[in-house]
């Protein structure tokens, strides 16, 4: 499936701090991983984004980065949910409850066609 | 190391080139990609497969340094900031502590020398004589300790500073004739001469062993424009700093205005001396030097001016008589111009042909020899008229010099853009030029006052 860039860019942030919430520290590499598997693999990210948005998280607080190593000994770097983080998530929470709730009453409203465009296209 | 390794030191060069990619993040990506890798041939892929994919899925490194600098603008500025490469660790690197303990060290002793010079009694003109001797020894002190120069010259380096230390203090032409007189006439040549033979002394504690090598001496043309700008710099922030000092200080304690002044500035003085020396070392791969930026900013406009000041001369004639600080003036003209020479050459790219650039300077220098010839028509009949003087003498030798240097640039400037002379030959000329002007201050300072003392 494709996904709109800039709704995904809109996703990440929220998806990151709830992955680090539910499953504690981690780094980069397994927060994809984490991604892929809760999309079923619908949700394409272009790997090397995922650093930006981590640093920037980083810079206002949200996560809190230290240096270990994996276990092959190289630097890795593991972020860990703050409690300013905590706060974001919620916010990020509310808001996108607000936006599934108002999509989600006229969903109801409006039946999908039967042949998606997408699929057409495809 | 592996195909696999080099490909993946490749990728790691490829995005470090990014200037908001600091050495850390490449690291983590590193890992990313690693990991991606071990990943994939897990599930069975060749090493170079899975390359491939896991660089695909990290994205192109265009894209990802692109987004680096989104996140960290601020990196393309702090590169600019001397602590870019001090160590994680927090504790000050090695050689921002030797600065340090060299800046103490020069403002310490200038500061010294001022409480000295100023017991009752005491020789006022000592301060302004061994001012530039005490605060440049240190500065070739510090170049030469940085720079490891071996213990040999070192030693030398030493022995010459310590005889000019002497000379200067006990030649009789030099030391005043009273007590609290003023600067006599060998005095206020060995003020502005002393520094230049010194800095003849920084030039070797710099280079070192290579101070025969014409490119290496070009590197210490650059340290020096770039010394100067910032030294500049640092002076503009200090007058700022003392300004604002005095216009707070003044309303509760007046009177503590000048002994502030009086601690402040010399000992801001010897330290800037240090400070610039090593703000210029720790930057020269990080920015570009300035000092040939403002050279091609003002050849040109000193161009237009030595030509229409040389056509105004011409045209109006030299109708009154010149003085000696008329022929100053015309000695500074002129190192301004050997400097816009040798700051156009420092920057230029000795294989590139000759250009517009070489022409515009070709137009300023010959501008400035006509202007030249002409104040030392005037000179010489002048000096026929009233004799020779050790300041007259010092003027003109500095004038003569300049103008056979900028002839023989001139001359190289046009066989250079007649395609017969490679530029390296006029870089050549002007470094192997430059230790004339040395032993020229040196004359002026220790021959000349005795010989019309």
């Amino acid at each position: 499936m494709n996904i709109d860039k800039d709704l995904v860019a809109a996703m990440a942030t929220p998806l990151v701090l709830a992955i680090l919430a539910d499953g504690g520290p981690s780094y980069g590499y397994a927060i994809l991983k984490r991604v892929r598997d809760l999309s079923d693999g619908d949700l394409e990210w272009t790997d090397g984004m995922l650093y930006p948005l981590l640093h920037r998280l980083e810079r206002l607080d949200h996560v809190r980065a230290t240096w270990g190593s994996s276990p092959e000994g190289r630097r890795r770097k593991y972020y860990e949910l703050t409690e300013s983080g905590t706060a974001a998530l919620d916010e990020h929470r509310r808001q996108w409850a607000t936006a599934t709730k108002t999509l989600g009453g006229i969903w109801k409203l409006v039946p999908p066609t039967p042949f998606p465009t997408a699929l057409r296209r495809a | 190391m592996t195909e696999l390794d080099t490909r993946i030191a490749e990728w790691r060069a490829a995005v470090s080139r990014g200037p908001a990619v600091a050495a850390s993040d490449a690291d983590e990506l590193e890992t990313h990609l690693r990991d991606q890798i071990a990943e994939l041939e897990t599930a069975g892929l060749t090493g170079d497969e899975a390359f491939l994919i896991a660089v695909k899925r990290l994205g192109s490194a265009d894209a990802l340094t692109a987004e680096f600098a989104r996140e960290h603008g601020d990196r393309l500025w702090k590169q600019l900031v001397a602590t870019s490469s001090a160590p994680a660790s927090g504790s000050p690197s090695r050689d921002i502590v030797t600065m340090l303990v060299f800046a103490v060290i020069a403002g310490g002793l200038l500061q010294g020398a001022r409480l000295l010079s100023g017991i009752p009694g005491g020789d006022t003109t000592w301060l302004p004589r061994n001012a530039s001797l005490i605060v440049l020894t240190v500065l070739a002190a510090y170049l030469a300790w940085t720079h490891r120069i071996g213990i040999r010259i070192a030693v030398v380096l030493g022995a010459v500073v310590a005889v000019i230390a002497v000379l200067i203090n006990v030649l009789p032409s030099l030391q005043p004739v009273a007590t609290g007189s003023a600067l006599i006439a060998g005095q206020q040549l060995v003020v502005l001469h002393l520094p230049v033979v010194l800095w003849f002394i920084v030039g070797i504690a710099y280079l070192g062993t290579q101070w025969r090598s014409s490119a290496r001496r070009m590197d210490f043309v650059r340290f020096s424009g770039e010394w100067a700008i910032y030294l500049v710099l640092i002076a503009l922030g200090g007058a700022v700093l003392v300004g604002l000092t005095t216009l707070v200080l003044l309303p509760i304690a007046g009177e503590a205005v000048v002994p502030m002044q009086e601690w402040v500035v010399p000992t801001g003085i010897g330290g800037a001396v240090i400070v610039g020396a090593w703000l210029v070392e720790s930057k020269k791969s990080v920015i570009e030097n300035i000092a040939p930026v403002l050279t091609a900013i003002f050849t040109p406009l000193f161009a237009l001016m030595l030509v229409v000041s040389a056509v105004g001369y011409l045209i109006a004639g030299i109708g009154h008589e010149f003085n000696r600080d008329l022929l100053t003036v015309f000695d500074v003209l002129l190192l301004v111009v050997l400097a816009l020479v040798l700051y156009g050459l420092s920057a230029r790219d000795p294989l590139r042909p000759a250009g517009l650039m070489d022409v515009i300077r070709l137009v300023a220098v010959v501008a400035a020899i006509i202007l030249d010839a002409l104040v030392l028509g005037s000179m010489f009949a002048r000096i026929g008229e009233f004799g020779f003087t050790a300041n007259r003498v010092a003027a003109l030798g500095l004038n003569l010099l300049l103008v056979i240097d900028l002839v023989v640039t001139a001359a190289l400037t046009i066989g250079m853009l007649a395609r017969r002379i490679p530029a390296a030959r006029l870089e050549r000329f002007q470094t192997s030029a430059l230790p004339v002007f040395g032993v020229w201050a040196l004359v002026v300072v220790f021959v000349l006052p005795p010989l019309f003392g």
